[in-house]
């Protein structure tokens, strides 16, 4: 059995959501290598190889590769796949991009999303945004797998040294190509990665009133995150969003101010160790979930929040 | 230009699942189905593209049970031209809905296909990615902003970071994410005209492709279940409980 893990990065570091992909991929079995495909990602490349339990580290570089495009992954990945048993990827907005083409050109299904892995051919995954949990058994002979990071350990990133193994890369012909981004740059830190994630729903208002959250969150070294309904009406900009279609959050502290609790948001934060409730509505649904509830009106609630964890020591940022 | 919709019949956005007794699946007898939201966001991109003289023809197709010809005929209602059901009561995964979706590329030659990004039943988020692949297409995925020109579309994707620009050339693969557009409701009249749009009726046997399933499922549960915890009388209070009983503070 051999495992192919597809780092996540941004070209410089490695995100840590490789280290819990890698923590899937020993569950699967076998020997684990990385591979960092990219531009100029060498710094990449040496970061995975300390991971403990790590093979070998194999390092694609072409410009056509910065951005990660579905094709370009594609054309990387498919070739090395007649050497692995298995491909692991972390379910970001890149390993969901290209893992399902991998999937199609290997003629398997791909197990998407998955929380938990039971054998080398099971797998758990949520399913009707985490109402359901669904156990498969996949009966392809190559698996293709995107993992959900926050259900999973990190591996070790120290204590491994692996060799580095630079593949030739050929590309083909590209139909897709980068035009450009518009990517946040917050000091804050990632919301899939923040020990604590303060979000906020419509009931903030506006845009404006996300403030009294930033100011909370840059105090207590948190995220911010949003519902739907307070990214779709402009307050904040999409990678905000936490629930089904958005991000995946499990952090230690989870406060959601002004938010209803749909089933779409709670998919995204249910399993938050500790979550907190600020609404106004003593009836909305995010209180059957919230280990502490507070029935206020936010704008009263926050800046005495803030008083109160200034108290503890906590500094304005 | 020719756009091919796909739409799939799913549990309302508003039904919270229930899973069945004996672990079989999800109890789907006896609750409201729809479209999968994020196919209505495709449907209303077509609708607009064709509005704005860049699409003439718009095509619906959904692999499904014979009731999936409602969810073709809401589509219809919106704007699309006609529909296509390739009927079956069997699950279809992912892969084998892209093996018959390139089938029927291959017969209609669409410029563009246009599939929401997610399925809020398997939430697989895999068919859109699937199809480029078999068709060697490129792919425009999430999107919160399609323009089309000189024969590329540039597409706007959310992604973790942020906002991504790309440019595909057609014929392509875009999926569709929530912030594309608002889908319209369909007026009476539309509702009306719809009924008399063609629907052509087939089955997976038509185009020769192997759809059995490649996941076997073991079992289907409901997750661990969230006690609702206290409410709090005030702010100091619940700061206090954070931090001394809690201990996340
Ligand atoms: C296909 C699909 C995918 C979706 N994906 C997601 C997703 O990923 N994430 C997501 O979040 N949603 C998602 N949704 C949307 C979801 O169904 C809800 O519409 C959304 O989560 C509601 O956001 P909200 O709680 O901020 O707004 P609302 O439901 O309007 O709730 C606002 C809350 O604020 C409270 N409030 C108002 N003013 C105050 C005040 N002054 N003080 C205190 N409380 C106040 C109100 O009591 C209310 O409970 C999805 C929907 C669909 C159809
Ligand atoms: N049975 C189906 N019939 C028609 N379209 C489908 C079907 N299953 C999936 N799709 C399309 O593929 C998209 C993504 O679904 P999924 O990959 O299952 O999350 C959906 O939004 C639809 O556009």
């Amino acid at each position: 059995m051999a495992v192919l893990v597809v780092a996540e990065h941004d070209n410089e570091e490695l995100n840590e959501a490789t280290l819990k992909a890698v923590t899937a991929a020993q569950a699967i079995g076998g020997d684990i290598d990385i591979l960092c495909a990219g531009n100029d990602c060498g710094s990449v490349a040496e970061a995975a190889a300390k991971i403990e339990g790590v093979r070998k580290v194999r390092c694609a570089k072409d410009p056509a590769l910065e951005h990660f495009l579905a094709e370009a992954m594609e054309a990387v990945i498919v070739p090395l796949m007649d050497e692995y048993d298995a491909m692991v990827a972390p379910a970001t907005t890149v390993g969901k991009n290209f893992a399902p083409r991998v999937a199609a050109k290997l003629d398997v299904m791909q197990l998407s999303d998955v929380t938990a892995v039971e054998d080398a051919d099971t797998f758990v995954r949520p399913i009707y945004a985490g109402n359901a949990m669904m156990t498969v058994k996949s009966g392809d002979a190559k698996k293709v797998v995107t993992v959900r990071p926050t259900t999973f350990q990190a591996a070790n990133a120290q204590g491994g040294a692996a060799e580095v193994e630079e593949l030739s890369v050929d590309l083909g012909d590209l139909k897709s190509q980068f035009v450009g981004e518009e990517l946040s740059d917050s000091d804050r830190p990632e919301l899939a990665a923040a020990k604590i994630v303060i979000s906020g729903g419509r009931g903030m208002g506006n845009g404006e009133n996300f403030h009294m959250l930033d100011s909370i969150a840059d105090r207590l070294g948190a995220a911010v995150g949003a519902s739907r309904a307070a990214v779709d009406a402009g307050f904040v900009p999409n990678e905000y969003q936490v629930g089904q279609t958005g991000k995946v959050v499990a952090p230690d502290l989870y406060i959601a101010v002004g938010i209803s609790g749909a089933i779409q948001h709670l998919a995204g934060m249910k399993d938050s160790k500790t979550i907190v409730a600020i609404n106004k509505d003593e009836e909305a649904p995010i209180f059957q979930v919230a280990d502490y509830g507070l029935v206020a009106d936010l704008f009263d609630a926050l800046p005495k929040f803030e008083e109160e964890i200034d108290k503890l020591g906590y500094k304005a940022g | 230009m020719k756009i091919l919709v796909p739409v799939k019949r799913v549990l309302d956005y508003n039904v919270k699942a229930r899973v069945k007794p004996d672990q079989s699946g999800v109890d789907l007898s006896n609750v409201k189905m729809s479209m999968n939201p994020f196919d209505e966001i495709s449907v209303e991109e077509a609708v607009r593209l064709k509005e704005d003289g860049k699409a003439e023809e718009i095509v619906v197709v959904s692999i499904g049970p014979e009731k999936a010809q409602e969810t073709i005929r809401t589509a219809l209602a919106m704007g699309a031209d006609r529909g296509i059901l390739i009927k079956t009561d069997e699950t279809v995964e992912p892969l084998g809905v892209a093996k018959l979706l390139a089938k029927v590329v291959e017969e209609e030659s669409p410029d563009m296909v246009v599939l929401g990004k997610q399925a809020i039943d398997d939430d697989a988020n895999a068919t859109g990615q699937m199809l480029g692949a078999l068709l060697g297409w490129p792919q425009g995925t999430f999107a919160s902003k399609v323009e089309i020109a000189d024969g590329a579309a540039n597409v706007t994707r959310e992604v973790d970071g942020g906002l991504q620009t790309i440019k595909i050339n057609l014929p392509a693969i875009v999926t569709t994410d929530l912030r594309l557009n608002e889908p319209r409701y369909a007026s009476l009249p539309n509702i009306m005209k719809a009924k008399r749009k063609p629907i052509d009726m087939k089955v997976p046997d038509d185009y020769g492709v192997d759809i059995a399933p490649r996941l076997q499922v073991v079992k289907v549960t409901e997750p661990p279940k969230r006690e609702a915890g206290e409410i709090v009388e005030s702010v100091e209070e619940l700061v206090s409980k954070l931090k001394n009983e809690a201990g996340v503070l």
